[in-house]
């Protein structure tokens, strides 16, 4: 085992990093995942758990807090950028903040392409959040290897606190688990001290089973998040990957007793989706993968929902958008 | 709690269902219940109260039945009937669409005066109960209405007496009254007493839709109203969900009543995870297999067998998982289990857990509410089969666990049970779930799924779980008859005559049981005498001995010729009837001789073409594929009864044997038949046509002898799956009750002729009779 260190950008991290293992194939070749029961669960699951009132309050505060607030388009600038990291300093207007009692709180990260990652930093100089970029030719993975690791290097140099790396979708589908292996190594090494999220782009590796042996795959080599889709492809975070994933996860723990944390990304723009991803979360994970170290959400959308939600808590009415600051 | 406290702890809070709508009904109704007779409801009588078992509270006040408010009852779905029946299908459909729409559209009352009433979590009444409920008289608005056109020559039994458990108190009534009122017939239903809000409401939906009244009549009380309900005169039809006590002891009050009987009841369903299995789900999975209703469910998978490999594994990944479930007021949106239907059946379940001195119980740690009717989710692993708790239904959360080593172990484990409801299959390999669930013994079976239940799909029981099914086509077949009014079969007594031996060398007729001819083993013979008192040879007389070694023989040829393809079983029977047609001159004198009549050559072309229809049935009588809600198929499964005994028709010598054993062997069972009583010889000549026909031995046993004698063997022994009986003796209700102690499916004459010559004596109903419906989901997809 190699050693481990901590980051030091979000005050309640204290889990130690996942080192990964040996690419152990007996594990990886043994992942099942049936993919109709897994649906009858995740269709349940929204009736099963349900948060109301104060509780609703909380967890949608919770679920802020977990946001990786994105911005991943050709035509972003510096002002662009600007003005999504003043959104994450003040996720909601300040007034709703202050009936909660919840001053302070800010989104997970900021999550943006390299070349937005100076901007990004600096506008978020002196609040605590992280900058992410996406990284090694996001979001197909397929320019040449060199290149990819290469990226990272230049976004960690460039003040990247997390760098999401997009696996080689052909590896899965061939099979060929060491190459997969391999590559993830490579990119958590040129990570070092970022925090590295593998995006397995679920929605183009063909079946429940291959996210399975992904995701077992990408924690062997040392993942420190494993990540649904870069929200491009056609299908995005679903439920049921969402499950697959953190079931790995759990078994991964149980295992190494390493935790490593999981971001859904893609899809998810309703308040009420978070609140089911959140429960899904303490369900098959426990309460400890409730926390921005272990869980964000990859998403633009949906913090409008959530404002517009707490708002009607607070007042009993319901909100419009633009009642909101735009981020 | 502050957002920002819960924002640190990340609880889910309260998230009540409001009681309130359902309270106001109530309220509305005076909290004081009568029953529903004609139409309408009665003043309220003595009675009890009726409770909500989280709270202790009372909710109303029920009227006990007395015997003149189930007389009434009676007396208003009689007068009903005829006209319900001639509404013709599309009537009827109308009228259980208006249902359909009712129930959907108070759909959440419904839901929480369910859980008001019995307990069960508000997901479970909102999620599951109420919409099975109202999809099951959708679909029977469908089969109302297609009736018609595709089951033509049947008939409506005319009133039905419905009796249901307290665990799914509406999709129980909505099981029995939709199929009931599809098919023309009229009810009296009397629903638990613990749970009969939802009947009562129902009832009130009744009223406002329209339906015509007296077509369905609902009276409460306790088990004495239920007996006054089965045992009731003017009942035609019986239908009961409950306990296998209970059933029994309807069995035996109804027998020989001439009433038709379902019986849907205990179980102590396998769970059997292979280690190839996603073990994630198949945890999951026994969330919902037996923390369901508080495992209150009759084919809750309580029997986990589980691979001894992964067994331990298995069980940490459960134990973890029951920490996750959440118990308390089943008014909360956001709890697994919630409250035992009584105080009584809590201490019965801790009763028996404290019973189980082996094994390792473990039981999660959350801590109860501190009143009402709770018991914790309960695992014991480590037990074998032959401790208690793996043989006695339990009825609450508990789930006892034992390990397997191969599939055919697994199977063997599975099948070692007294029970055959339901079974659960889990494994990613589709060869090994497909060839293992054919296999289990019991009435539904779920591959990697559990409690999947449908209208389309039949539910229903093999071995003391009952009898009959209920849901689709096959359901829909137990609320229908023959059409037409039954001749009277009258007893066909033995000719007299003088003891002069027969003309020729002596022939010695001998039983014929595991395909060799076996001398009786009382020793004992009597002489068969003709029309004109001159002997015509000389019949072994078979007794309880015969019989012992006879399903012994049909036992053990039962499992081959089961798994024997239709195209061999089909080639025998072919075979059988080109050797009789060999030797038909011969058996047209026999019959002849022995009945005195001239028709002995009819009798033998029949029973030569029904051969023939036998051996066209066996690979023509598909089971259905159903149209399930679900990226799957469910399969509704023709499979064979086992051992069928059978007394056969006393007058037709040869052509009621082979009636019999035709659709038996068809089918894939085995037989013990016991030959015309007065007639004999027919059937120990027939058995060298069967020696010379490549008939394995054991799966045709022939047994000459007294009707009466041989019945209540038959009809006790454990070994014999199903007994018929056609003889003109009047056997009816001796067998019907003797089969009571091991419920075994009967089909008995009521004294009433059939026209073996003609299409009576074939088809449909031998068809259903020698088969069981064995229903297996199978959900699918990469």
């Amino acid at each position: 085992m190699q050693a481990t260190d901590t980051t030091k950008q979000l005050p309640q991290v204290t889990e130690p990093r996942n080192p990964g293992q040996e690419l152990d194939m007996d594990w990886v070749m043994s992942a099942r995942a049936n993919s109709s029961a897994i649906e009858r669960r995740c269709a349940t699951l929204p009736g099963r758990r349900s948060v109301k009132k104060e509780y609703q309050a909380a967890w949608l505060c919770r679920a802020i807090s977990c946001i990786d607030l994105t911005t991943l388009a050709g035509d972003d600038t510096a002002g662009r950028v600007a003005r999504l990291a003043a959104k994450a300093r003040q996720p909601v207007r300040a007034d709703i903040l202050e009936s909660l009692g919840m001053q302070g709180l800010t989104v997970g990260a900021v999550c943006v392409y390299h070349d937005m990652i100076a901007p990004a930093r600096d506008a978020l100089a002196g609040s605590g959040i992280p900058v992410a970029a996406v990284s090694t030719g996001f979001p197909a993975g397929l320019s040449p290897f060199h290149l990819r690791v290469a990226e990272i290097e230049e976004s960690v140099k460039a003040g990247a606190d997390e760098i999401d790396i997009v696996i080689s979708r052909r590896h899965v589908l061939t099979g060929n688990w060491q190459a997969l292996y391999d590559e993830m190594r490579a990119f958590r090494a040129a990570c070092g001290a970022a925090h590295v999220k593998a995006i397995l782009a679920t929605g183009e590796l063909g079946s429940l089973r291959n996210v399975a042996r992904a995701s077992l795959v990408c924690m062997m080599a040392g993942a420190d998040f494993i990540k649904t889709s870069t929200g491009k492809e056609s299908v995005n975070a679903t439920l049921p990957v969402s499950l697959v994933m953190l079931r790995a996860i759990r078994e991964y723990h149980d295992k190494t007793g390493y935790r490593v944390g999981y971001k859904p990304a893609g899809g998810i723009s309703k308040a009420k989706d978070a609140l089911v991803y959140l429960s899904l979360m303490k369900e098959e994970l426990g309460d400890r993968w409730l926390l921005p170290d272990l869980f964000r959400f990859g998403a633009s959308s949906l913090l409008g929902d959530i404002e517009r939600q707490l708002e009607h808590h607070v007042t009993g009415a319901y909100s419009a958008k633009w009642r909101h600051a735009m981020g | 709690m502050t957002v920002k406290e819960i924002f640190d702890s990340m609880d889910y809070g309260p998230a009540p269902e409001s009681a309130a709508e359902a309270l106001a009904w109530l309220v509305d109704q005076g909290d004081r219940f009568g029953h529903f007779i004609d139409g309408a409801f009665t003043d309220p009588g003595d009675g009890f109260d009726s409770r909500n078992p989280a709270t202790g509270e009372v909710l109303a006040t029920l009227t006990q039945a007395t015997q003149a408010d189930v007389d009434a009852a009676v007396a208003a779905a009689r007068r009903a009937q005829p006209k319900w029946a001639r509404l013709n299908g599309h009537g009827r459909a109308r009228h259980l669409y208006a249902l359909a729409r009712m129930i959907q559209k108070h759909a959440r009352l419904f839901a929480v005066l369910e859980t008001l009433d019995n307990g069960k979590p508000i997901r479970e009444a909102r999620d599951i109960d109420v919409p099975l409920v109202h999809r099951h008289f959708y679909h029977h608005a469908g089969l109302a209405q297609l009736m018609d056109s595709e089951l033509p020559g049947l008939a409506p039994h005319g009133v039905c007496g419905q009796v249901i458990p307290w665990n799914f108190p509406l999709l129980m009534l909505a099981w029995k009254v939709a199929p009931a009122l599809a098919a023309g017939n009229t009810v009296v239903l009397k629903p638990a007493e613990y749970t009969s809000l939802t009947a009562l409401l129902f009832a009130d939906i009744c009223r406002r839709a329209g339906l015509p009244k007296g077509v369905v009549n609902i009276v409460t009380g306790d088990g004495m109203a239920g007996e006054m309900v089965v045992a009731h005169k003017g009942m035609d039809k019986v239908a009961f969900t409950g306990s296998t006590d209970v059933g029994r002891a309807i069995r035996r009050a109804t027998a020989g009543h001439g009433k038709a009987l379902t019986l849907e009841l205990g179980g102590k369903s396998a769970y059997i995870v292979f280690d190839d299995a996603d073990l994630d789900s198949a945890v999951e999975g026994l969330v919902d297999a037996i923390w369901f209703n508080g495992g209150q469910v009759c084919c809750a998978g309580s029997r986990l067998i589980v691979q001894e490999g992964i067994a331990e594994e298995f069980h940490r990944r459960l134990r973890t998982r029951m920490e996750n479930l959440r118990i308390g007021d089943p008014m909360d949106k956001c709890i697994d289990v919630g409250a035992i239907v009584d105080q009584a059946q809590r201490d019965r379940i801790a009763q028996m857990v404290a019973g189980c001195t082996t094994g390792h119980v473990h039981q999660v740690t959350a801590q109860l509410p501190a009143q009402g009717c709770f018991y914790p989710p309960t695992l014991i692993t480590g037990l074998q089969p032959s401790d208690p708790l793996m043989q006695e239904e339990i009825f609450g959360p508990v789930l006892v666990s034992t390990t397997f080593r191969t599939p055919a172990e697994a199977v063997e484990l599975a099948n070692d049970t007294r029970y055959g409801l339901a079974a659960s299959v889990w494994s990613e390999n589709l060869n090994l779930a497909l060839d293992v669930a054919p296999k289990l013994v019991a009435g539904v079976i779920w591959v990697n799924a559990t409690n999947l239940f449908d209208a389309a799909a039949p539910f229903g029981g093999m071995r003391e779980s009952g009898f009959g099914r209920e849901g689709g086509w096959e359901g829909l077949r137990a609320y229908l008859r023959a059409e037409g009014k039954p001749k009277p079969l009258a007893r066909i007594d033995p000719f007299e005559g003088d003891g002069d031996a027969p003309e020729g060398l002596d022939r010695t007729a001998k039983l014929y049981i595991g395909g060799k001819q076996a001398r009786p083993d009382g020793g004992y013979t009597r002489t068969v005498f003709g029309k004109s008192g001159k002997p015509v040879g000389e019949a072994p007389i078979a007794n309880r001995k015969d019989i012992r070694n006879a399903v012994e023989a049909a036992t053990g040829a039962a499992a081959s010729w089961g798994k024997t393809t239709g195209h061999a079983r089909a080639q025998i029977l072919y075979y059988i009837a080109e050797n009789l047609e060999a030797r038909a001159d011969e058996f047209a004198a026999r019959i002849d001789a022995m009945t005195g009549g001239r028709k002995g050559k009819n009798e033998v072309q029949a029973s030569i073409s029904r051969l023939f229809t036998w051996a066209a049935w066996v690979d023509k009588f598909d089971g259905r594929v159903k149209g399930v809600p679900l990226r799957g198929v469910a399969m509704a499964m023709r499979a064979p009864v086992g051992v069928i005994g059978a007394l056969c028709p006393d007058e037709a010598p040869l052509l009621g044997l082979i009636s019999v054993m035709g659709p038996a062997m068809a089918m894939g069972n085995a037989s013990v038949l016991v030959a015309s009583e007065p007639y004999p010889l027919a059937a120990t000549d027939f058995y060298q046509v069967l020696e010379t026909s490549d008939v394995p031995g054991g799966v045709v046993n022939v047994l000459t002898g007294p009707h009466a004698e041989l019945a209540p063997t038959l009809a006790r022994h454990a070994g014999v799956d199903a007994l018929w009986s056609f003889s003109s003796t009047d056997l009816s209700a001796q067998i019907e009750r003797d089969s009571a102690e091991t419920l075994k499916r009967t089909w008995v004459n009521n004294a009433h002729a059939r026209d073996w010559m003609g299409a009576a004596g074939e088809g449909h109903a031998f068809l259903d009779a020698a088969t069981e419906v064995k229903t297996i989901w199978v959900p699918y997809g990469e």
